[in-house]
C-alpha cells in the first residue's frame, strides 16, 4: 500500500498531465479547423487539375510521342517512395498509419525485384522506416521551421521530384500520406503520381467534348504536368495537415479523459487510505484509554 | 436566355472568384481571348497579363501564369498568382518589375521565358 504522500503526488503529477493534454487538445482543435478549411479549399482546384489533364490524355492520338511523366517510361523497374508524415509526435496513430502503409508497399516492391528509392518528408516518417529502409532514402526534407506548408514548398519537392526522373532514376512515382475525411477518421493513402493514373478523381461525371488547343496538346502537358505533381504534392500537404490535427485533438482527448479516470480513481484510493489511518488512530486511541 | 457563363479563378489555396458574367478576356499564351457564351472548348494557358472580366461591374485580375479551361460555357482558370489590381500596391508592382528587368537581361533564360518576361513587364507597366 502507497503512503498518503505517495498517493498525493501521483494525483498531482496525473492533474498536471490531464493539464498539458487537455491544452493541447485546444491547440489542435484551433489548428485544425483551420487546417480543415485548408484541405477544403484546395481541393477544387487538385480535382480540376487531375480533370483537364485526363481530358488531355484521351486526346492524344499518339501516345508513343507523349510526355514521359504522362505514360511513364514503359518500364517499372524503379520505384520512387515519397513519404509524407508530420514533424511532430504526440498525435495518435497519424505518423505510424502512413508508414504502415508504406512499409507494405516497400515489402511488396523488394519482393517482386524491383528497386526502391525514398523520399521523406517531415522527420517522423523518416525516424520510423530508418531502421529497415534507412539505406534506400536518397533524400529528407523537413520544414520544421515553418508555420504553415505553402505551395512553394511542395514546387520545391516535386522540382526534385521531376529533376530525378528527366535524370532517367525511376520509372514510377507513389505519395503516400493521411486523407482527412473527418475529425475521426484519417485513411492512409498511396496515390500514384507519375505515369499519372488513368480515374477521375473528381465527383463530377465530366462530358469530354474535343477540346481546341492553343497552342498544341504537347506543349499543354509539357507545362501542365509538372504543375500537376506540384499540386498533388501540395494537395496531399493539406491533407496531411489536417490529418495531423485531427488525429492529434483525438488522441489529446483520449489522454485528458484517461487521466481524469485514473485521477478518480486514485482519489477513491488515497481517500481510502486516509479513513483507514483515521480509523487506526482512533483504535489505537480508544484502546489506550480503556487500558488506563 | 441567359448570355452568362459561369467564371471561376481558383488558386491551390482558395476559390478566389466564382460569379456569372456575360464576357472575360483572358491573355492566352499566344494573345488575348474573348470568351463569350457558347465559345468553342478550349484549353489553353496563360501570359503574364490582365483576365477582365465584363460585366454591369468590370473586374481586373493580373496574372502572372495559369491554366484555362472552357466547356459547357464553364470558364476555368487555375492559377497561383492572381490578384485583384486594387489589391496590388504599388511597392509591390515596382519591385517585380525589377525583378523581371534584370531576368530579361540575363541570358541564361530561354527566348521563350524572356517573352513571359517582357509582356510581365509592359502589363505591370501598363498598370496605374
Amino acid at each position: 500500500m502507497p503512503s498518503l504522500d505517495d498517493l498525493k503526488k501521483r494525483i498531482k503529477s496525473v492533474k498536471s498531465t490531464q493539464k498539458i493534454t487537455k491544452a493541447m487538445k485546444m491547440v489542435a482543435a484551433a489548428k485544425l479547423r483551420k487546417a480543415q478549411e485548408n484541405a477544403e479549399k484546395g481541393r477544387p482546384y487538385s480535382q480540376r487539375m487531375q480533370n483537364i489533364i485526363l481530358n488531355l490524355t484521351k486526346s492524344i492520338n499518339d501516345p508513343e510521342n507523349a510526355p514521359k511523366l504522362l505514360v511513364g517510361t514503359g518500364s517499372d523497374k524503379t520505384c520512387l517512395c515519397v513519404l509524407l508524415t508530420a514533424d511532430r509526435g504526440l498525435c495518435g496513430g497519424f505518423n505510424s498509419n502512413i508508414s504502415k502503409l508504406a512499409k507494405i508497399s516497400f515489402k511488396n516492391i523488394l519482393n517482386e525485384g524491383k528497386n526502391l528509392k525514398i523520399i521523406t518528408v517531415g522527420s517522423k516518417g523518416l525516424d520510423q522506416i530508418r531502421r529497415d529502409y534507412g539505406k534506400y532514402v536518397i533524400k529528407k526534407f523537413s520544414f520544421k521551421d515553418k508555420k504553415q506548408i505553402l505551395f512553394s514548398e511542395a514546387e520545391l519537392i516535386s522540382n526534385e521530384i521531376i529533376k530525378l526522373f528527366k535524370k532517367g532514376e525511376f520509372d514510377k512515382c507513389i505519395l503516400f500520406y493521411n486523407n482527412f475525411k473527418n475529425v475521426i477518421t484519417q485513411i492512409p493513402r498511396a496515390q500514384q503520381i507519375i505515369p499519372v493514373e488513368n480515374k477521375f478523381t473528381g465527383t463530377k461525371e465530366q462530358i469530354s467534348s474535343p477540346y481546341e488547343y492553343e497552342p498544341d496538346e504537347d506543349e499543354i502537358l509539357e507545362d501542365l504536368l509538372p504543375k500537376n505533381i506540384s499540386t498533388q504534392i501540395f494537395k496531399a500537404f493539406l491533407e496531411n495537415a489536417a490529418s495531423e490535427q485531427g488525429s492529434r485533438m483525438t488522441a489529446m482527448d483520449n489522454a485528458t479523459r484517461n487521466a481524469g479516470d485514473l485521477v478518480d480513481k486514485l482519489t477513491i484510493n488515497y481517500n481510502r487510505s486516509r479513513q483507514a489511518s483515521i480509523t487506526k488512530e482512533l483504535i489505537e486511541i480508544i484502546s489506550g484509554a480503556e487500558s488506563l | 436566355m441567359s448570355e452568362k457563363i459561369t467564371f471561376e479563378i481558383i488558386s491551390p489555396d482558395r476559390t478566389i472568384l466564382k460569379i456569372e458574367t456575360n464576357e472575360v478576356i483572358i491573355p492566352a499564351f499566344e494573345g488575348e481571348i474573348g470568351i463569350l457564351k457558347d465559345h468553342v472548348s478550349l484549353i489553353t494557358f496563360l501570359r503574364p497579363g490582365l483576365i477582365k472580366i465584363k460585366d454591369e461591374s468590370e473586374k481586373i485580375f493580373f496574372v502572372e501564369e495559369g491554366t484555362v479551361e472552357f466547356s459547357n460555357n464553364n470558364l476555368l482558370i487555375l492559377t497561383s498568382t492572381a490578384k485583384e489590381l486594387s489589391e496590388l500596391d504599388k511597392n509591390f508592382k515596382e519591385k517585380m518589375i525589377k525583378e523581371a528587368e534584370s531576368k530579361v537581361e540575363n541570358k541564361d533564360y530561354s527566348d521563350k521565358d524572356r517573352y513571359l518576361l517582357s509582356h510581365k513587364i509592359s502589363t505591370l507597366k501598363s498598370i496605374n
